[in-house]
Order: C-alpha cells, then sequence, then structure tokens
C-alpha cells in the first residue's frame, strides 16, 4: 500500500500576480518523494513555500512545469492530497464529529458509518469526548488535531501541512509534533511538511529542503537518518545541534541577498 | 433579572417624560407639546381601536403585505445575494443596475409602482420588497466576499464539489451576514409600508396613522405610530430568535460566560 503518494515535480515555476504586479513566487523547481517519506521544507518568510503548497494542492496554476502525483497531473483539488494549514480551517457552524466526517460525507457515505469512523478518528487523536463541541470551544492544539483528524479520514496518498503548529506555543508545539510523529509511524503516508521553524524540520523529517528568498528555489537537501521514534532527547544531540547550527547558516546566507 | 429591570426602567422613564411633557404643555420655543395628545389620551385611544372591528383588519393587511414584500425580497435578494457574491460574471452583469436603483428611496418608487400596478395592493407590496431587497442583498454580497477562501479551499481539498460548495460551505459561511439583512430588511420593510399605505392603502397601520391625522385624531395618530413601532420590533425580534435558532454556533461565546 506504500507504493503510493509520490509527488514527481519537475521544472517548476509559479507566477503570482497580474499584469504589471506580476513576479515569480517559485523558479524552476524540481523534487520528489519517496513513498512514505516525510519531507520538511525550510525557507524564509515570503519565499513562496505556502505557494509552492498551493500549487502541489491543485489550489493555484503552475506557469511552467508539472506536478504529477503517482503519475497522474494535478490539475485540481481531490481529495488524495490532504492539506492542513497554519491556523485551522475547520467549519465553525459544524460539530467537531461532522467537521471530522465532512470527508466522507462528500463520498455519500452514510451518517452512522460516517460518525462511527469520525469517532474512530476522534479516538485516535485523542479527542473523544468532545465531539459535540464546536471548533470555537477547542484549544489552538485541538483545533490543530481536528484539523489533522478531518485530513486523515479520508486517507489520503500524502498529507500537505503548511506551518500547521506555527500559532501555537513552544509547549503545545512540542507535544503536537510527538503526536503528529506517533500518527504518522502509523499509518506511513507521504509528508510534505512546511515550516521556518529549523528545530522542527530536523526533529521531523526523513529529509530536509531549503528554499531561497524569493523566487524560492531550492538551495539545499539534507538527508537526516536520525532512529525512529524519535524522542526529544534528540534535541540536545551534537549531530542534531550541529545541523541545526548549518541550517542556521544556510538561512542567514539568504537574508543578505 | 437586572437586565430587564433595566429596560423596563428605560421605558418606563420615556413615558414619564412624555407624560411631563405633554401635561404641563411644555413650550419650548423651537419646539412645542402644546398639541401632543397625552399618555392618557393615547391609551384610551388605544382601548377603543383594539375593541373596533376595523382593528384587526387593519392589522392584517399590514401584516400581510410586510410579510409579501419581505419574503419576496428574502428570495430574490439572497439568490442574487450569493450569485454575485460568488461568481464575477454575475457581479459585473447584475451589479451595475442594482447599484444604481440602490440609492433610490422605495418611497421614490410610489409613483410610477402606483402606475406600474393595477392593483394598489400589489404596488404597496413592490415598494415593502424594493425596500427590504437592498439590505438583504448587500449583507448576502458581503457574507460571500467575506468567506475565508481558506475554508473553501479546505472544502475542495476534502472532496467537496463545486456543485455542494454553495450548501456545504457558502451558505452556512454567510448565515450570519445574511440573517444581519434579514433584520434591516425586516425593519425597513415595514419603514416603506407605512409610506406606501399612507397613499395608496384602505386598510392597514400606515393608513390609519395618515388618515387620523385627516380628520385631526391626534392621539390615534400616536397609537398608530406606536402599534408600527412595536409590530417593527417584534418582526426583527423574530427574526433574532430564528437565527439563533438556526446558527447555535453563533451563541457559543454567550454560552461560555453562563
Ligand atoms: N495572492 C497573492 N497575490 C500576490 N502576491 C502574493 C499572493 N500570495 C502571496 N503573495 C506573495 O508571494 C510571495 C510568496 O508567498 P508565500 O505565501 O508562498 O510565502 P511563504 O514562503 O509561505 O511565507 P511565510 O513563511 O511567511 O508563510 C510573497 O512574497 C507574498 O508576498
Ligand atoms: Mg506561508
Amino acid at each position: 500500500m506504500v507504493d503510493q503518494g509520490c509527488f514527481e515535480i519537475s521544472r517548476l515555476s509559479i507566477r503570482l500576480g497580474l499584469g504589471k504586479q506580476a513576479f515569480t513566487a517559485v523558479e524552476n523547481v524540481s523534487f520528489s518523494n519517496q513513498p512514505g517519506e516525510f519531507i520538511c521544507i525550510l525557507g524564509p518568510s515570503g519565499c513562496g513555500k505556502s505557494t509552492l503548497l498551493s500549487t502541489m494542492a491543485g489550489h493555484v496554476a503552475s506557469s511552467q512545469g508539472a506536478i504529477k502525483l503517482d503519475g497522474q497531473l494535478i490539475t485540481k483539488p481531490n481529495a488524495d492530497i490532504g492539506l492542513v494549514f497554519q491556523q485551522h480551517s475547520l467549519f465553525p457552524w459544524q460539530r467537531v464529529i461532522d467537521n471530522v466526517a465532512f470527508g466522507l460525507k462528500m463520498r455519500g457515505i452514510n451518517k452512522s458509518e460516517r460518525h462511527r469512523q469520525a469517532r474512530e478518528m476522534l479516538e485516535l487523536v485523542g479527542l473523544s469526548g468532545f465531539e459535540q463541541h464546536y471548533p470555537a470551544q477547542l484549544s489552538g492544539g485541538m483545533q490543530q488535531r481536528v484539523e489533522i483528524a478531518r485530513v486523515l479520514i479520508n486517507t489520503p496518498k500524502v498529507i500537505l501541512m503548511d506551518e500547521p503548529f506555527g500559532a501555537l506555543d513552544a509547549q503545545t508545539r512540542l507535544s503536537m509534533q510527538q503526536f503528529l510523529l506517533s500518527v504518522w509511524e502509523g499509518i506511513k503516508t507521504s509528508v510534505i511538511f512546511i515550516t521556518h521553524d529549523i528545530e522542527e524540520a530536523l526533529f521531523l523529517a526523513d529529509r530536509l529542503l531549503i528554499m531561497s528568498q524569493r523566487p524560492g528555489r531550492f538551495i539545499e537537501e539534507i538527508p537526516l537518518d536520525f532512529a525512529r521514534p524519535r524522542t526529544t532527547e534528540l534535541l540536545a544531540t551534537p549531530r542534531f545541534v550541529q545541523l541545526k547550527q548549518h541550517c542556521l547558516t544556510v538561512l542567514q546566507s539568504q537574508n543578505h541577498l | 433579572m437586572k437586565r430587564i429591570a433595566l429596560r423596563f426602567l428605560s421605558l418606563l422613564i420615556c413615558l414619564l417624560l412624555w407624560h411631563l411633557a405633554s401635561s404641563n404643555q411644555v413650550d419650548l420655543g423651537f419646539v412645542s407639546f402644546k398639541q401632543l395628545p397625552s399618555p392618557e389620551q393615547v391609551s384610551s385611544e388605544a382601548l377603543d381601536l383594539i375593541h373596533s372591528k376595523k382593528f384587526l383588519a387593519h392589522l392584517n393587511a399590514s401584516i400581510l403585505r410586510v410579510l409579501s414584500g419581505f419574503c419576496l425580497a428574502t428570495v430574490v435578494g439572497i439568490s442574487l445575494g450569493l450569485s454575485i457574491g460568488r461568481f464575477a460574471w454575475a457581479s459585473n452583469f447584475l451589479l451595475p443596475p442594482l447599484e444604481m436603483l440602490r440609492p433610490i428611496p422605495a418611497v421614490a418608487w410610489i409613483p410610477l409602482a402606483i402606475l406600474m400596478f393595477p392593483s394598489s395592493e400589489v404596488s404597496m407590496i413592490f415598494i415593502t420588497f424594493i425596500g427590504a431587497l437592498f439590505p438583504i442583498l448587500l449583507n448576502t454580497i458581503h457574507g460571500v466576499e467575506a468567506i475565508d477562501q481558506r475554508l473553501i479551499a479546505a472544502a475542495r481539498s476534502l472532496g467537496c464539489k463545486r456543485g455542494t460548495l454553495f450548501y456545504e460551505i457558502i451558505i452556512p459561511a454567510a448565515a450570519s451576514n445574511i440573517f444581519t439583512g434579514l433584520a434591516i430588511g425586516m425593519g425597513t420593510a415595514w419603514f416603506c409600508l407605512v409610506s406606501a399605505e399612507m397613499i395608496a392603502g384602505q386598510f392597514g397601520l400606515g393608513y390609519y396613522t395618515w388618515s387620523s391625522y385627516t380628520i385631526q385624531n391626534y392621539p390615534a395618530i400616536v397609537v398608530g405610530m406606536l402599534l408600527i413601532g412595536l409590530l417593527g420590533m417584534a418582526s426583527s425580534l423574530l427574526i433574532r430568535y430564528v437565527a439563533r435558532l438556526v446558527m447555535p454556533w453563533q451563541t457559543l461565546v454567550v454560552k461560555r460566560n453562563g
């Protein structure tokens, strides 16, 4: 089942804006991922990370090059490509359980079955008992868990995450990172995870891609072979600290351009 | 409890000021309360009206007109508003004439309405329709345009097709603005109805108010005004109540604070 979820991106450029205001947000990007691989993309603010991810999700058109998922060109959004945003995008008018079950509803699955699956999923993300709450009644970390559950229930081939923990406090963020890894180790879906937190990227990823200033290009690729499951002790190992320093240097070299 | 007491107190004070102004025949030069009917006169006039055979006829006529005009405006306003807010072509095609008609007060439509519609009943409904339409339309457009694009993106990425998007996302996301439009529209519908009835009615509260003026029954004017105010307020409350039923997620914060 893990021979799925492979992006092939070749010579991709994305232009945004109209007329005189048009500019190249992402330039000549190529990469592909292994099935079940966890990739983090690190880059300075405004370099085009979100734009790249939106294009991979089928929400923004590319201007050159092609994006394929498992050999299929991506032209519009679909449920095989799960998308998680920085700030939750839960539907405020739906209870937690209906938010989680939304993807199943779109597939025409009947209510009792989709609620059954949604309850299971909520248990997986540690939110049993919150089925009847509305999103506004949850904390930021809980909202992101629901958001992740809502994507997972669709069993997407790949999950795209755009700074999903960027709005959380340091403590919650760390526990959400561990939570995400534990869920991911159970399902091994391919993940593309955007962040501008170096530690987060190193802690989560199998492979790290660093982007340049706008227009975004990949300037560095770092494979990370830290053993899994990973624990917070990793953060203090010499190799981790050294890599962190290295990433910082790469990113800072960008700021002076 | 305290809130209710405070609200009653404010009404009582208004009543008292009215009583003092009319019984002392206050004359401030630029405004005079000498002719103003007193609360006592008005309430006895109100009792007379309530016991008269015509009362229900006036009430029915007005409520029916407002409801017809308002319901029509709701259907037209919401469906136009959803399309204009969502589709660029609808906005380009429909907005120019609507933007031009919008600044025209509903009252200014009365002569044309009388010419266009053979039945005066229909012309009065048309006036209330015009009055209610624009607040509903504009708030719906605004509601759709203000939808967080991420909600739409999220729904699409969860497998929501373009067609189902309206029902699943656009309408619930814009619901709160739509209800604001309905509440304002209900107010303007009453407002416009009364002007229309003053000209073309045989029954109705606006007609009652105006005809009382022509026969110089001053307490009855005030009775008419108060009834219109009361009905307008009651219908706005009704809409707020329905809004809370339909959108339970909107009142969460209130619930939390007890
Ligand atoms: N709809 C748009 N129209 C015009 N310019 C845009 C639009 N969206 C983004 N941009 C610009 O495109 C560039 C890339 O934006 P993008 O959101 O992809 O950056 P990012 O790397 O995700 O940044 P951050 O880390 O701050 O989220 C930025 O310079 C931004 O100002
Ligand atoms: Mg971004």
